[in-house]
């Protein structure tokens, strides 16, 4: 598997009259794990679409391999990069293996047949993400997080070297959150699929992600490890929040603790690991 | 967009315009309906002078152009009063559903009450228009319940698209049993086919009268409940938590829109439009508080079906053009324009 | 590795067993229409044997059998079927396309628009024959143009073409009433042809452009089966998998309009057709493949079922539209409310 390499040039991306993205430049690690974190409404979403090509940029490109995805034939483009959005929809009464199997429409011609290549990349799909079983229920009767393990399953079957998710763990209670994560995890320590997503939980951000982007107002705030990005001055600039950054005693990777009007660092009460 | 048009439709009541120029907009239209009242009086297919008008109103028919003038002050006054109606009945509608598009006519509760007034004509021999009146009620009261139960179904409950496509399925759905019901009745075809259209041509007195009771109730009615919409606006669950019984708000609300335009569309035919873009024109004007903005629909609406029918007058001289034609071609553009400046997300 | 091997088994005959449902509904509904076209030759006003009415079919003259099949029946039941064909694919397109059954064409103001352009055409223009077509056809283009260019706000939001299509529609239909209500001696029967759609008076010369069309917009829309299947998946997911989004929606609104107003022009919007078709294949045919095909067959089903049903099985005579349309309704309803528990589609 070749590794692609993805990146955003001189990005300046909006919706009508509105700017959402000015002047950004990104360059994602292949092989890697990259998850984007910010405030609300700060561009993060907008920044995945314009890099999936959903959303056409103002000005600047985005690169696959050298060359603007832009202007790539969209079912070559779609070999290459998959993109879960944050609320697909489901067809009404639509079978698991179904929708899972609808994931290998790029690879299809107009007049081509199902061909047996087909059938095993979807039943790959299904056993990586566990939903073998579900394979003859309807989409409609999951639970979220069975659900979103579907539509990582589809993603799969339309085996791309990058993936690029908008908020995979929106409406999972915790447990799912970390089932979804370590499933995208197990992905690119298998096969070295870049995974590039938005998350909101800046802690799990920080646990999961190898590369971390911070964004702020349509720019880009800081990128790196996540021990470079997570700072207490970053949190500041970027959410407006005071907080103490201390060691994640599980992974070693930053971890951040709001404070909030109503608390203060008790005085004497030091923070764990904090030297 | 601005963050105030967007909650426009659920913003407390203190959001709305300051007190100062609805103090101005209240006699300028009363001015305006003054106006519309007096060139309808004098244009028509025969031309009038000045002291014609006069004496007509003093209730001389003595020449040919006080005469012609004696006819025109019932039409006046039905599309003074059928226009207020609608307006109200918008606006009622609009605050019950908390929904920006809802309309009789886009609902579907016109063709509704059209479809009960053509089966009463046609397999029952209706023929009074105390029946008429009462059927068109019961009529647009059922569709109305139905395009709203079905139309609330599911997530998000009555979002404006799915109240509307419900609405407009109905609304074909009767459009066609209504055909059903006439074609085999060549003898009453002709007249329910321009009764259809919508108009306040040949309106007598006697008619004013009949359908007089039915809308000082619905007016009544509306009027009374303009606190309650207040509290509705805020939502169901603030309503209740207000204090406000909402069942009953709304059930009263809805039954005093329903009897508003259930009595229009009897004497006047199916008429569209008017209660879509009066209660948007009276929020621009007065805001949003319901106290003032039902007054004010119904002085709009009044003033709007008038124009409307003074120029179905002048266009198609001389012969005239249903007023429910020129509402329908004024009003669907504006439809169109409150879709437009909607955020999908809010459809 | 033997659970992968199992999984792919499974999902293999899963799949295999979906494909043989489909078809075998495919064939049924095949059948059905054959059955009922034949109905429609053979039993009228009289009865026809058969092999009289194979005959006439073949070109041979028989007395008897020759005027009543030739020149009243044969016309009548192939323009049905073309029409129905015609309704039944242009309303699955928009519905797959807009993600939503309610969404089709006779309900967002395109088949009203053809219906306004050819009672203009007739009653104001005095034209006939194959100039209504073109103006009809004309008029359902411009319709959706003006639709499709005034919900173009970042992009077209489904939900606001839906919308705006039924304001344009409101305004078309008052004016279908007006022309209808000021035409001075005209025929009742006529003027139900422009309001619920009829296939009265049909002619044989009829079916030759909407044939042509239907070949043509019909081919171009089977082509693009597959994309429109991936668009149910909403844009941005079918985007996702490599489908050209901004031109798989052109070509399915020139095509479908093209469908529907060439059957418009001759038929008028019979009602309900477009609408009811799709929704009634996806429950035969399950989320298997395109619903294109089934619901063609099913369009054209309908027509032919109405239209016997009207002219035969009911007290007095009514055109096909108001038959589809009455028996709709509860099926709209029905439909409506079940969409909307199941939320999402909208």
């Amino acid at each position: 598997m070749t590794a692609h390499s993805l990146s955003a040039q001189a990005l300046t991306a909006g919706y009508g009259e509105n700017l959402v993205l000015e002047n950004l430049d990104l360059v994602v690690p292949s092989s890697r794990i990259t998850a984007i974190v910010g405030a609300n409404a700060c561009g993060k979403s907008t920044l995945l679409r314009t890099m999936s090509r959903l959303l056409v940029p103002r000005e600047g490109c985005v690169l696959l391999d050298g060359k603007s995805i832009h202007e790539l034939p969209t079912r070559a483009l779609a070999r290459m990069l998959g993109l879960l959005p944050q609320s697909p929809i489901a067809p009404e009464g639509i079978t698991v293996a179904d929708l899972v199997s609808r994931g290998r429409h790029p690879h299809q011609g107009v007049f081509s047949r199902w061909t047996r290549l087909d059938d095993e990349a979807v039943a790959a799909a299904l056993e990586t993400t566990r939903t073998v079983e579900l394979a003859e229920r309807p989409v409609d009767e999951l639970s979220g997080g069975q659900r979103q393990r579907v539509w990582i399953a589809m993603a799969l079957a339309q085996q791309t070297d990058l993936l690029l998710l908008d908020e995979p763990t929106t409406f999972l209670d915790i447990s799912h959150q970390l089932e979804v994560l370590d499933l995208l995890t197990d992905l690119n320590r298998a096969r070295g699929t870049t995974i590039v997503m938005v998350l909101h939980d800046l802690n799990l951000a920080a646990r999961y992600a190898d590369h971390l982007v911070a964004m702020c107002k349509g720019r880009l705030h800081a990128a790196g490890s996540p021990s470079d990005v997570l700072t207490e001055r970053n949190v500041r600039q970027v959410f407006g929040l005071e907080s103490r950054i201390i060691a994640d005693p599980i992974s070693g990777k930053p971890f951040m603790l709001p404070i909030g009007r109503h608390h203060a660092l008790a005085t004497g009460a030091s923070p764990i690991n904090r030297g | 967009m601005t963050p105030a048009k967007l909650t426009s439709f659920i913003a407390p009541p203190y959001c709305g315009r300051p007190g100062g120029s609805r103090s101005i907009w209240l006699p300028l239209t009363i001015f305006a309906v003054v106006v519309l009242c007096t060139l309808s009086l004098l244009i028509g297919s025969r031309d009038v002078t000045w002291s014609d008008v006069l004496s007509a109103i003093g209730g001389h028919v003595d020449s040919i152009g006080e005469a012609a003038v004696a006819m025109r002050i019932p039409r006046t006054l039905l599309a003074l009063f059928a226009g207020a109606a609608l307006g109200l009945s918008g606006a009622v509608m609009q605050g019950v559903t908390r929904n920006p598009l809802a309309d009789p006519g886009i609902l579907g509760v016109n063709t509704g009450a059209a479809l009960a007034v053509v089966i009463g004509v046609a397999w029952f021999g209706m023929t009074s228009a105390q029946a008429y009146i009462w059927t068109a009620i019961l009529g647009a009261g059922c569709t109305a319940a139905l395009v709203y139960t079905v139309g609330s179904f599911g997530r998000g409950g009555a979002t404006p698209l799915k109240l509307t496509l419900a609405g407009a399925a109905t609304s074909i759905a009767f459009a066609s049993l209504v055909i059903a019901v006439v074609l085999p009745r060549g003898d009453i075809a002709g007249g329910i086919r321009s009764w259809q259209v919508g108009g306040v041509g040949g309106a007598t007195f006697e008619r004013l009268a009949e359908v007089a009771p039915f809308l000082s109730a619905g007016l009544i009615l509306s009027l009374g409940s303009a606190r309650k919409l207040n509290s509705l606006a805020l939502g169901d669950d603030l309503a209740a938590g207000l204090g406000e019984r909402v069942a009953l708000a709304r059930g009263i609300a809805s039954f005093a829109a329903v009897l508003l335009c259930g009595a229009t569309t009897a004497i006047c035919g199916p008429i569209g439009f008017v209660g879509l873009v009066v209660p948007h024109v009276c929020r621009l004007l007065v805001g949003v508080d319901h106290r003032w903005l039902l007054p004010f629909s119904s002085l709009v609406g009044g003033g709007l079906l008038l124009a409307g029918d003074i120029i179905g007058r002048i266009a198609a001289r001389p012969s005239e053009l249903e007023v429910g034609i020129v509402t329908a071609f004024v009003g669907a553009p504006f439809f169109i324009w409150i879709v437009r400046r909607q955020r999908v997300r809010d459809l | 590795m033997t659970s992968f091997s199992s999984a792919l088994c499974s999902i293999a005959d899963d799949r295999r067993s979906r494909a043989h449902r489909r078809n075998i509904v495919i064939t049924g509904l095949l059948a059905l229409t054959i059955a009922l076209f034949a109905l429609t030759l053979i039993l009228g006003q009289s009865y026809v044997p058969p092999g009289d009415v194979f005959r006439v079919l073949i070109g041979e003259d028989v007395p008897g059998a020759s005027f009543a099949v030739g020149e009243l029946r044969l016309p009548r039941a192939v323009l049905s079927v073309l029409a129905g064909l015609s309704f039944g694919l242009g309303g699955v397109s928009f519905q797959t396309m807009l993600r939503n059954p309610l969404a089709s064409p006779d309900i967002i103001g395109i088949s009203s628009g053809a219906s306004a352009a050819a009672v203009f055409a007739i009653v104001v223009l005095s034209l006939s024959g194959l100039l209504v077509s073109i103006f009809a056809v004309a008029a359902g283009l411009g319709v959706a143009i003006f639709v499709y260019g005034l919900s173009f706000r970042n992009g077209v939001a489904g939900t606001r073409l839906t919308l705006i299509g039924i304001g344009v529609s409101a305004m078309l239909e008052s004016m279908i009433a007006y022309v209808l209500a000021r035409a001075p001696a005209w025929n009742l029967q006529e003027a139900m042809r422009w309001l619920v759609g009829s296939v009265n008076g049909a002619e044989i010369g009829q079916a030759l452009p909407l044939l042509a069309g239907l070949t043509i917009f019909g081919g171009l829309l089977l082509s693009r089966a597959r994309d429109l299947e991936a668009l149910r998946l909403g844009d941005d997911m079918a985007a996702a998998l490599g489908v050209d989004v901004a031109r798989i929606r052109i070509i399915v609104v020139v095509t479908a309009v093209g469908l529907i107003a060439l059957a418009t022009a001759l038929t008028g919007p019979i009602a309900f057709v477009a609408f009811l078709s799709g929704p009634i294949a996806a429950r035969l045919v399950g989320n298997q493949g395109s619903l294109l095909i089934p619901s063609a067959l099913v369009g054209a089903i309908l027509v032919l079922a109405g239209d016997y049903c009207g002219q035969f099985l009911l007290p007095s005579r009514y055109p096909v539209g108001v038959v589809t349309g009455a028996l709709g309704a509860p099926y709209l309803l029905y439909l409506v409310a079940r969409t909307n528990r199941t939320g999402g589609s909208a």
